[in-house]
């Protein structure tokens, strides 16, 4: 995925900006100027509080076995439960767990994997190719070769890998997901940082005796800001989905706690014997968020682009 | 711009041709990939199942798996330590040449020496003596009596002494050496595509009703119905459970069904004092609970394996009592499917000194048996609801295997863990010597045993039985043998999947309990 | 310039290197493949000597030195599923794994490059919103469940296209591929469809923000300014600028296609070198997991290469050297 070459475009008009405001006021001002992003960041935050409130709202607890009894699998949307506790509104997966409930919990863990993984790849890909482009010579030869190294190991190896060693578990998916994507971050990074580095700005600073690491950090990285935007929602979403693939490869997150990746590769086996809703409702779940995700992140690219700040 | 991805889309449809299969045509949806044309490179199903069409055995096995002649006309025991076999006379390879008895001398030289191997044929062949008295009459011995000889004979093919000598796995892939006396010729083999065969006409036996046939190995489940739904084969085996339903409404299909060989079970650590994923409910260390047999038996009696039958097997298993299902030789006729029943098994828990429980983790392979992850579930389920609280770590195969084999020292890992097992001779005593058996590397007992049962009473009787040659006798102590070990409760049996094969409307294949797929046994309506 | 290709060169046998001895020992770690691959039955001698003939009971670095040892006369050993060596394995499914990343790259193109243009010379327009919007969906569902739908529309529903499998093929200038008959292509068209949505997303994307950033620059405008018609301006001034991104990228995407299309292949059967890795990783088929992976480290440090160089020659200001690793 290489989506972090896109280079980051001009996209909204310069309009006139009140003189004085605090930079979090223009920042937001600036943010919710399109209303598709405001309507998008309000879902999403109604998302991430159905995610947080999960053991609250939902009428069942999907991870307790105790509670999720296979006499009840396979319901159709809108059947009562045998026990008579619930009415399964959306069906119950091949388990017997209530899809509801298995929905909002899985959300819950997709996307956490997709944070974690996605904010701590960023964060040592960013170092790391910061590094490497302000550094050169051998440390980032040396630094590249490492980013080749990773981008041709396959992501499954590593994922058997990790649970031979480690054990199946959300940790270490996020583990995976972290080793597989950091190479991605740094590849972007060193790539909008090198052209940074040659541009008068950093000349300017470096002649006015700013140390290596204020000029890395304070000048060269902001810049490096938007394209690392556009990565980071794409390379988020992408992570959820790859947590499905894996998990439909046997290597994902443990049974009995699906995410929604792992409703949808569960509902898989369903799909051509008319039991939609095991596989649809989780699967249209996960396309909406990850569509909110991208339509913040759009956003926030254009906003936190500095070149768009006069 | 647009005209441009007009036509193309336009130039897609055009090419949306796909030549209707002739009725003389077949083709066949794999479940698994055969890895090799040599029959005697890889001692599996997926190899064993296809190459049965091109080569043939001594012993052959009805969809039953009872013993039937194949290149042998006919056998008889001289005493218990010969056999003699009278071999089919006017039997040609497919090259031309007669089939004799240095064929049958030649592939047992060869077949436990394939190079790189990794599983060999030794398994069958090893401890057997041959002895030709003529072209067509061979005599087998073994050191001891050994009732099992014919049961081994039906597992190798034969190759031809002429094409086989000095070759190698590559000429039988490339289909040099791929010469045999079955149905089908071989044609060609084009690894992780298909393998095509053509049609015998100068077999001994039955000429095949086909002209041309083809396997194609479609390893996903649903993929392999979509193909079938679609028409672009004929026939496809292991059908989903989670399909059969909706294809038993659909008018352009027929199924047909046949119960397993095999044994969905699960096998619990007997030989440790403290097992390491059992644990008080606190989290304290506790005595190894499975050994105590009160908690195994309740272990069972909380499995409700009509449950695991009707919602997870979805109505394609049957309720196992114990190795193998009812028709098989060397059952018993009194065992019955343990009962379901929560309230004995808490108080069994209870008497046994568990009132409130114990924490358990159990294991098993995501991916090996039909639902297997399904029913760790569901069973994890239902051991919760009798108090034992259940987590579960289903591992990939890769993992799993050689840790519940041999993990960490050597030994089985893990503590409670579901595992299949096919018994390849059709008959009990290739289920218990290997489950329940002692674990003796010398003796050869116990190879899968991975809860290290052991039990010397039971060892004598399947040692027993293994030297007994009459057939009635023999049953007779199977059957008592596998009473002693269920009723010990040495495995806790689940259910007995039943295989299906799916087929277009006017095909019928016959059901085969050792899940080979045999174009032989298809027919036209 | 041959320096600098010869020490790129020299550091590639060191990435290598540290990936076969990732990979050897990672798979060790696993487990046994032994176990997986026997027959049941086998009984503990039987299990001995499946370990021994594989090579499994010796110690694991003496293995290693065994593998480097062929290595180093080209030998990557046996594969212990086919028995045969793991190179032929690999390449023997190379060409259907290639025509289908050709496919996908194809339909990349010519779908993304018109709708990305649309979207960036129009990007106010109802239509150019929506073409976003479906670009999104293109990178966030699962690819194993898009596979079967496209399976269940096109060839259960419709039975327009076969569901899985290559097609036959044909000889056309001495290469031998299922692109030249019409078969070869009905059974290409979902696999590839499949795996080029991704794709297409991506080139949309490529597309519409290089066309935007274009349009203001002076080149175009002065080709408006002499009075050229939109068509050609569009056609080939605009076009001409944008693609060296697009190219770019989709270069080392088709290393990425060629490498990891592990799931496609698998839901679509397609019998190339994906289905033939996964099948690896799962059985533990270390001397094929260590020989494909040597390749494709091998293939993305040359596309890398390749991309620099070009780079060097399309934009003068770029030096090769340490700098430009």
């Amino acid at each position: 995925m290489s989506i972090a070459e896109t280079p980051a475009t001009v996209e909204t008009p310069n309009k006139p900006k009140p003189a004085v405001e605090s930079p979090l006021r223009r920042f937001a001002a600036e943010f919710l100027e399109s209303r598709v992003a405001a309507g998008a960041l309000l879902m999403l935050g109604l998302i991430i509080s159905l995610a947080a409130l999960a053991p609250w709202i939902t009428p069942q607890n999907p991870y307790d076995l105790a509670q999720v009894d296979v006499l009840d699998s396979r319901l159709p949307p809108g059947t009562k439960s045998s026990s008579g506790a619930y009415t399964h509104w959306l069906g119950t997966d091949g388990a017997g767990r209530d899809l509801v409930s298995a929905m909002i919990y899985g959300l819950r863990i997709s996307l956490l994997v997709g944070a974690a993984s996605g904010l701590i790849a960023m964060v040592i890909g960013t170092v790391v190719g910061m590094t490497a482009a302000y550094a050169g010579g051998r440390t980032e030869t040396l630094i590249m070769r490492v980013v080749d190294l990773q981008l041709s190991f396959p992501a499954i190896l590593l994922a058997l890998m990790l649970i031979a060693v480690l054990g199946k578990g959300i940790d270490k998916i996020i583990i995976a997901l972290v080793t597989v994507q950091w190479a991605y971050y740094a590849r972007t990074v060193r790539g909008t940082a090198l052209v940074e580095a040659r541009k008068e700005y950093v000349e300017a600073a470096r002649c006015l005796g700013l140390s290596s690491a204020r000029i890395l950090f304070k000048h060269i990285g902001p810049n490096c800001m938007a394209p690392l935007i556009v990565v980071a929602t794409v390379q988020t979403a992408h992570a959820i989905a790859l947590e499905a693939t894996l998990s439909f490869l046997g290597v994902g997150l443990p049974q009995t706690e699906p995410s929604l990746g792992l409703l949808i590769s569960n509902g898989f086996e369903y799909m051509l014997s008319h039991k939609y809703w095991i596989s649809f409702f989780p699967g249209l779940v996960l396309l909406i968020t990850i569509v909110i995700i991208n339509l913040v992140g759009d956003q926030l690219r254009d906003v936190l682009n500095p070149r768009l700040k006069k | 711009m647009l005209r441009a991805v007009r036509n193309w889309c336009l130039a897609v449809v055009v090419a949306l041709f796909v030549a209707p299969a002739t009725a003389q045509e077949l083709k066949i949806g794999l479940a698994s990939e055969p890895s090799a044309m040599d029959p005697h490179f890889h001692n599996l199903t997926p190899n064993n199942s296809l190459l049965s069409h091109v080569f043939e055995r001594l012993v052959e096995t009805d969809p039953s798996n009872k013993l039937i002649p194949g290149l042998a006309e006919s056998w008889k025991i001289l005493d218990g330590n010969i056999w003699e076999f009278k071999l089919r006379a006017g039997v040609k390879w497919h090259d031309g040449s007669a089939f004799t008895a240095d064929d049958v001398i030649f592939t047992f030289e060869r077949a436990p020496n394939v190079p790189n191997s990794p599983s060999s044929f030794a398994t069958s062949t090893k401890g057997k003596t041959l002895k030709k008295i003529d072209d067509l009459t061979l005599q087998f011995s073994t050191p001891g009596p050994y009732p099992l000889l014919a049961n081994d004979l039906s597992n190798v093919l034969i190759v031809s002494r002429k094409t086989g000598e000095g070759a190698k796995t590559e000429d039988y892939n490339s289909g040099k050496a791929a010469v045999g006396t079955g149905p089908f010729k071989f044609a060609s083999f084009t690894p992780g595509d298909k393998i095509e065969m053509v049609r015998n006409p100068d077999y001994w036996g039955t000429k095949a009703a086909f002209e041309k046939i083809t396997f194609k190995p479609i390893k996903a489940g649903p993929a392999r119905v979509a193909a079938l739904l679609a028409g672009d084969v004929d026939i496809i085996e292991d059908v989903p459970t989670a399909d059969i339903e909706r294809l038993k409404k659909e008018p352009r299909i027929a199924l047909s069904q046949g119960v397993s060989r095999r044994v969905i079970y699960f096998h619990l650590d007997q030989f440790r004092d403290e097992t390491p994923f059992i644990k008080a409910k606190d989290g304290g260390a506790i005595k190894n609970p499975l050994r105590d047999k009160r908690v195994r038996q309740a272990l069972s009696k909380a499995i409700n394996r009509d449950a695991i039958v009707s919602r997870v097997m979805e109505g394609v298993a049957l309720p196992a009592s114990q190795f193998l299902a009812d028709q098989f030789f060397g059952v018993s006729a009194k065992l019955k499917p343990v009962a379901f029943d929560l309230e004995g098994a808490r108080k069994l828990l209870a008497e046994a000194g568990y009132p409130n429980g114990f924490k358990m983790t159990m294991h098993g392979p995501n991916g090996r048996y039909t639902n297997d992850v399904k029913i760790i579930e569901a069973v994890a389920q239902m051991f919760t609801r009798a108090g034992i609280e259940t987590s579960i770590e289903t591992l990939p195969p890769a993992v799993f295997f050689s840790r519940a084999s041999a993990g960490a020292g050597g030994l089985p890992e893990f503590s409670f863990i579901l595992v299949g097992w096919s018994a390849d001779t059709g008959e009990t005593s290739g289920s218990l010597k290997p489950l329940v058996g002692t674990f003796d590397k010398d003796k050869g007992t116990g190879s899968a045993n991975r809860g290290r049962y052991s039990n010397p009473a039971l060892d004598a009787m399947i040692a027993e039985a293994q030297a007994t040659v009459d057939d009635g006798k023999r049953a007779g102590i199977l059957a008592q043998a596998v009473e002693i070990a269920i009723d010990d409760v040495a495995i806790i049996p689940s259910h007995y999947p039943i295989n299906t094969w799916g087929t277009r409307k006017g095909l019928k294949i016959t059901p085969r309990a050792d899940e080979y797929t045999f174009v032989m046994g298809v027919t036209k309506e | 310039m041959t320096a600098f290709i010869l020490r790129r060169l020299m550091q590639s046998v060191g990435v290598v290197l540290v990936m076969s001895l990732i990979v050897f020992f990672g798979v060790h770690v696993v487990g046994d493949p032994v176990y997986l691959l026997i027959n049941p039955q086998a009984d503990q001698k039987d299990i001995e000597a499946a370990i021994r003939a594989l090579g499994l009971d010796r110690p694991i670095w003496e293995q290693y030195w065994h593998f480097m040892k062929g290595a180093a006369s080209g030998d990557l050993g046996r594969s212990f599923i086919f028995g045969e060596p793991a190179l032929k394995v690999i390449t023997q499914r190379m060409p259907a794994t290639i025509e289908l990343a050709l496919a996908a790259i194809a339909m990349a193109v010519v779908i993304g490059i018109p709708l990305g243009l649309y979207a960036g010379l129009k990007p106010d327009a109802r239509l150019s919103k929506g073409i976003m919007a479906a670009s999104i969906v293109g990178f966030s569902l699962p690819t194993f469940w898009v596979g079967l739908m496209l399976i269940m529309v096109f060839a259960v529903i419709l039975g327009w296209l076969p569901s899985t499998g290559r097609g036959t093929t044909a000889s056309f200038l001495g290469v031998s591929s299922s692109l030249f008959t019409r078969d070869g292509l009905a059974h290409i068209a979902l696999p590839a469809l499949n795996l080029a949505l991704l794709k297409i997303s991506l080139v949309i994307r490529l597309t519409r923000a290089g066309t935007r950033e274009a349009i203001h620059q002076d080149y175009i405008k002065f080709a408006r300014a002499k009075g050229l018609p939109d068509r050609r301006v569009i056609g080939v001034h605009l076009l001409k600028n944008i693609l060296i991104p697009v190219v770019t990228v989709l270069g080392l995407e088709f290393g990425n296609l060629v490498a990891f299309s592990v799931v496609t292949e698998t839901i679509f059967s397609w019998p190339g070198m994906g289905k033939l890795l996964i099948q690896a990783i799962q059985s533990l088929d270390r001397p094929v997991i260590v020989a494909y992976l040597i390749l494709i480290v091998l293939m993305f440090v040359i596309i890398n290469l390749v991309v620099d160089i070009l780079y060097s020659i399309l934009d003068p200001r770029v030096r090769l050297g340490e700098g430009s690793a």
